[in-house]
């Protein structure tokens, strides 16, 4: 999608340098506000990377393989506008140094892949992913389809710019002057490859590596899950065999009933023959909700022992969650 | 492992690399681009790329692809090498687009092929997107080619591009080496520790945990250098030295360079 020199007329060329620049100039500020001292290297390191995650060679469904821009993942981790100036970096050295893309039409490219693409990525991926926790694979999903809506918008912008420029340019005779395909072709021509290959390859690193960071490294994933809800916890993964046991043992709880006798120690006086005095006295000091684990209203003993136990559950739960706020730690 | 994937990730990382070396090579050796002002060859070699996007003479166009090509001839470059890095890859690519616009183009029939007709609008359409594209592809690795990065990047401050874009060009150049070695060497760890077929999944697993790893280490070498640069004095603000001089060659040559772009201007116009 790198356009080169040539593809773009002249008065195109200045109206995407033009559209550009004020997306360049807020990022920058923003970036500055927002990073002080921090925002060269961060920008510089986020912008090498970009250029080289460009130049994996990634397997895609059906054998094939493409290469991706990174836009998606860039605005996932940075914010989009730390997103808009990474990408733009790395599409500008990729130009001036490499070759890679026109030096007229890095305005062009600027604006197709970074800025389009990071705001496209950034509000595809703010919808679906929306409130979910950090490490929900929602957000894996999310990342997948942000990658490759954006990857396919920018396309479509490349795709109208070379459309329009038989009508812009051409010559007496007709013969236009820069890229000759009108719009009829020129959409299905790029969307084609796009919407199967270079799309596939921006879902696929979109996706693996929100996965990955999840694993990883979900303090990254932060910058753009603002409002993420932090039950997370709860929903780990590593804590789910826990959860799943401490609902069988309460299904299991009435097997208790079928042991015949008492438990060792746990007496009423009416269970001993010569029960002492003072044991007679407290007794009556104390009268449990849920005497014997079967609250008064239940007939069904074994439904009482499970209510017991979830109840009891739920109780000690509440303690260490209230303990835990006050000592002011998060969930997370 | 099924060849492709690692080994493609690697040539292509390598073949950057090389890219760079042979940059800094024929930048180091002497040639009569490499002896211009960076600031005058910038600014020239920018403004024939532009005056080349202006033009609307395919003989104008032509006239500037042939002035880059001695221009290169004199500054020591083998054709060969440009062949290699840019005439080849660029005629492949842009040649594949423009094919069909001989066919597709409406217009005056030349001559028929196979049942279809070949129109002049065609030709001179095709004509036109590969001259241009060869010929600033040709220019802008001129640039590259006779100039270490750093003197771009000054050259860049001195045409008015803003200072903190430059600190961020320059930096970013510098560590794209530094990640593409990691990126390499950890490709390189990978390969010589798989034995066997990787499914296409796990290749797929494989590529985004290595993304995903080098993206980790870039953010943590970024707050390193951060502090690297902040315990030498850096508060936000970035200075660049000037020690460019123009001398009286300088002169005569931006002096030829606006004499070629305001030619090619004038009769591509």
């Amino acid at each position: 999608m790198h356009i080169p020199d040539g593809y773009l007329g002249p008065s195109t060329c200045i109206a995407l340098y033009g559209g550009a620049a004020p997306f360049w100039y807020i990022a920058l500020r923003r970036m500055k506000k927002a990073l002080h001292t921090r925002m060269v290297p961060l920008l510089s390191l986020f912008s090498a990377f970009s250029f080289i995650v460009m130049m994996f060679n990634l397997p895609l469904p059906g054998g094939t393989t493409g290469h991706a821009v990174g836009v998606g993942i860039a605005t996932i981790v940075l914010g989009p506008w730390a997103s808009i100036l990474a990408i733009s970096i790395a599409l500008v050295i990729q130009a001036v140094f490499f070759g890679d893309g026109g030096i007229t039409s890095i305005g062009a490219n600027c604006f197709n892949m970074a800025i389009v693409g990071s705001l496209v990525s950034y509000a595809v991926y703010r919808t679906i992913a929306g409130r979910t926790p950090i490490r929900s694979p929602r957000r894996v999903a999310a990342a997948g389809i942000a990658g490759y809506i954006a990857i396919n918008v920018s396309a479509l912008m490349a795709a109208i710019e070379f459309g329009i420029q038989p009508a812009l340019y051409h010559d007496a005779a007709g013969a236009p002057l820069y890229a000759p395909y009108p719009l009829h072709i020129a959409i299905p021509a790029m969307m084609i490859g796009h919407l199967t290959i270079a799309g596939l390859a921006e879902l696929v690193i979109s996706a693996g590596v929100v996965a990955y960071l999840q694993r990883a490294e979900p303090g990254m994933l932060r910058a753009t899950a603002p409002g993420a809800r932090t039950e997370e916890d709860f929903s780990h993964p590593a804590l789910k065999p826990l959860w799943t046991a401490l609902a069988l043992m309460m299904i299991l709880t009435p097997i208790g009933i079928l042991a015949a006798g008492t438990a060792w120690g746990e007496w009423t006086p009416r269970e001993l023959a010569h029960a002492p005095v003072g044991l007679q006295h407290l007794a009556s000091f104390w009268t449990a909700p849920m005497p014997r684990y079967a609250p008064l209203f239940l007939r069904s003993p074994s439904f009482g022992y499970m209510l017991s136990a979830m109840v009891g559950t739920g109780l000690i739960i509440l303690v260490f969650l209230a303990v835990g706020r006050a000592a002011g730690r998060r969930p997370d | 492992m099924k060849a492709g994937f690692v080994e493609g990730t690697i040539g292509s990382l390598l073949a950057a690399s090389e890219y760079a070396a042979t940059a800094e090579q024929v930048a180091a050796a002497g040639g009569a681009l490499q002896r211009v002002d960076p600031r005058v060859k910038a600014a020239g070699l920018f403004a024939l790329i532009a005056a080349v996007a202006l033009s609307r003479s395919l003989t104008a166009i032509g006239c500037v692809f042939v002035a880059a090509i001695l221009l290169a001839l004199a500054s020591g470059i083998d054709p060969r090498l440009l062949a290699r890095l840019v005439w080849i890859p660029v005629l492949f690519f842009t040649g594949a687009i423009a094919l069909p616009a001989i066919f597709l183009t409406p217009g005056t029939p030349a001559f028929g092929f196979g049942g279809i007709a070949v129109t002049v609008q065609g030709i001179r359409s095709a004509g036109f997107l590969i001259a241009r594209a060869e010929t600033a592809a040709t220019l802008s690795a001129l640039l590259a080619l006779t100039t270490p990065w750093p003197w771009v990047m000054k050259a860049l401050r001195s045409l008015g591009c803003p200072i903190v874009l430059v600190a961020i060009l320059g930096m970013t150049f510098r560590y794209i080496f530094v990640i593409l070695r990691t990126a390499a060497e950890m490709f390189e760890s990978r390969k010589s520790r798989t034995v066997g077929h990787l499914e296409p999944a796990d290749r797929r697993r494989l590529a985004a945990s290595a993304a995903g790893v080098l993206m980790s280490k870039s953010l943590h070498l970024s707050g390193d250098v951060h502090l690297a640069m902040q315990s030498r004095g850096f508060r936000g603000e970035v200075y660049v030295l000037h020690d460019f001089h123009m001398r009286t060659a300088d002169w005569w040559w931006l002096s030829g360079f606006v004499l070629m772009t305001a030619a090619a201007i004038w009769f591509g116009g």
